[in-house]
């Protein structure tokens, strides 16, 4: 499970993994608030313009709009930003789609400070949080493209609301073989000293994280939580109660996110060293996806220093 | 329905309402009482609906994008026999279908969740969309306050409708002019509402009086243009129908008392038409 191969950005698996399931599901009708571009829907558009609706630079009404569509019996996906689909049209994600528990598909990219350039207006810290928080809502964040394909296709199965949290970098494509369940952690590796708990571009940092402490007689686990709500409740306590020293990490705040599910999952089922590595409740900031991942000590040399906080 | 069969099932939806509020000690009777005609001409003159069978793929759908005017939608929707009237006693009570605005999971008839303003006209948006994007001859419907209008998505909504040229919807406005905190022009004025709507692409029919069913059934009737929204912009009077209730804003949103109930359920009468 350890072997790296290629980089390929979230977001271009999310735009391809979009036709494959038009083309076998002609109920799947695509949404986007003039950001097809960036979010890759362009390619659905292109494939598929009878079942692609631009709402212009109008997210409230994108997504109640596709809340109407889901009532005709379309499964509707809904693409912007993380910031303005989760932030901006959050009351009409809520009202609109969640309340009634309605088929709509929410897959907003560049999620996370690793937007870069565009600086902190347009980072989403707190999308997870705002989507976890939502009765019924199930929140999926893809470590990899191959994950993103396989979220796409899973996600389009099951009746309701879901959040797709996509990232904008090329990252780490993991094999292709890796299984995918909603709700079903990964195991990618395992350990008996410490568990790292990681989420979406962070899985590929634990895994580096892992393999550098195994240098030095570490036994480190790694879990993939692709599926943050509903988190898998049984593989989170088997692997905490294993290790005893727990780590979670995502790229977003550590309020509201995959830290806090993880510690509410632990709560009252045993004494364990926990930390969390994500973004210290401050906003992003423009610059290099990889320079701002080291600001924010999420590189893996910051990782790891936080994980050593534990190891004692 | 004959117009005098309408006007006499407005009586019963107002009684109703009435009743209904007064029961529960809360709700809006002002804004429930100005857009009866309009739901009851929608729902017996316009649309394609079976309460036998409410899921029915192919119905035409409506949204009441104003859903604090819940307690008109659960009266007309009661009346058509979509659930049991027996149901009015628990409005706005604990495990009731009937919540203080529609909820789509509980009502068989409703057709979405509204009550956050502005959002269900988007969703009729879709829904008419959706029609189209199907091949379908549905029909879809919503009715808007005024005070609503001031929700910036209701622009985003009409101009989404105007782009996808939908004339499979109707875009009703249930212009009372009053809300909470005052007559719109004291809150925050709407300018021209005809040129308002007209501009978005919108086909407008202005009705002077909202709450003449013959008018509002006429209005309804209208051919569409190809490729335009249809707009009803209805002037009607807030609290219609009860004359302590008339034009008064402090009935936007409180309940009347049980003495209160009977002399209003007086004013309004049985609903016989000599």
């Amino acid at each position: 499970m350890e072997k790296l191969s290629e980089m390929k950005a979230i977001r271009a698996a999310y735009g391809e993994a979009l036709v494959a399931l038009g083309a076998e599901n002609k109920r799947v009708v695509v949404l986007d608030a003039d950001l097809s571009h960036a979010t890759m829907t362009l390619n659905f558009s292109r494939q598929y313009p009878k079942r692609f609706f631009n709402a212009g630079i109008a997210e409230a009404n994108m997504v109640c709009m596709a809340a109407g569509l889901s009532t005709m019996g379309f499964v509707p996906f809904c693409s912007s930003f993380a910031i303005f689909g989760a932030g901006r049209a959050y009351e009409q994600v809520r009202n609109s789609v969640a309340y009634p528990h309605f088929n709509v598909k929410l897959a907003m990219t560049h999620a996370g400070i690793t937007l870069g350039e565009d600086g902190g207006s347009h980072q989403a810290i707190e999308d997870m949080a705002l989507m976890r928080v939502i009765p019924g809502m199930t929140v999926v964040v893809p470590c990899d493209a191959n994950e993103t394909k396989k979220a796409v296709f899973a996600a389009a199965t099951i009746n309701g609301p879901v959040y797709l949290r996509l990232a904008r970098p090329a990252t780490r494509v993991f094999e292709q073989n890796m299984s995918f369940t909603l709700g079903k952690a990964n195991v990618m590796r395992s350990g008996t000293d410490i568990v790292l708990f990681a989420c979406g571009i962070m899985v590929a940092t634990a895994m580096e994280c892992a393999a550098a402490l195994s240098q030095h007689g570490i036994s480190v686990a790694v879990v993939n939580i692709h599926t943050v709500k509903p988190i898998d409740r049984v593989c989170v306590l088997k692997w905490a109660q294993r290790c005893k020293r727990v780590v979670t990490m995502e790229e977003h705040s550590v309020i509201g996110g995959l830290g806090d599910a993880v510690s509410d999952v632990l709560l009252g089922n045993g004494n364990f060293a926990f930390t969390k590595i994500g973004v210290q409740d401050r906003f992003g900031q423009s610059g290099k996806p990889e320079m701002l991942l080291a600001e924010y000590g999420l590189d893996t040399a910051g990782s790891l220093a936080r994980i050593k906080t534990l190891l004692g | 329905m004959n117009c005098l069969e309408l006007e006499k099932m407005a009586v019963t939806v107002r009684r109703d309402i009435l009743t209904m509020i007064c029961s529960a000690g809360s709700g809006h009777p002002g804004g429930s009482l100005s857009m009866v005609e309009l739901l009851v001409a929608t729902y017996c003159t316009q649309m394609h609906v079976d309460p036998k069978h409410p899921d029915a793929p192919e119905r035409d759908r409506f949204v009441l994008s104003k859903g604090h005017a819940a307690p008109c939608y659960y009266a007309v929707l009661g009346e058509l026999g979509f659930f049991d009237k027996a149901e009015f006693k628990n409005f706005r009570q604990l495990h009731s279908i009937l919540q203080g605005h529609p909820d789509v999971k509980k009502v068989p008839g409703i057709d979405a969740s509204t009550g956050s303003l502005g959002q269900g006209v988007s969703i009729a948006v879709g829904m008419a969309l959706g029609a189209k994007a199907a091949g379908k001859n549905m029909k879809v419907y919503t009715i808007l306050g005024d005070g609503e209008l001031q929700e910036g998505q209701v622009c985003e909504a009409c101009t989404a409708a105007a782009h996808y040229k939908l004339d499979n919807l109707t875009v009703m406005i249930d212009n009372n002019g009053l809300q909470i905190d005052g007559t719109n022009d004291e809150v925050m004025s709407l300018g021209n509402l005809h040129t308002r709507f007209e501009t978005f692409g919108l086909n407008v029919i202005e009705l002077p009086d909202g709450n003449d069913m013959q008018a509002v059934v006429y209005a309804l009737a209208l051919p569409t243009i190809p490729g335009k929204p249809k707009c009803i912009l209805a002037h009607t009077t807030k609290g219609k129908g009860v004359s302590f209730m008339e034009n008064q804003v402090s009935w936007h949103g409180r309940a009347p008392s049980a003495e209160e109930l009977k002399v209003a359920l007086k004013e309004l009468g049985d609903g016989k038409i000599e």
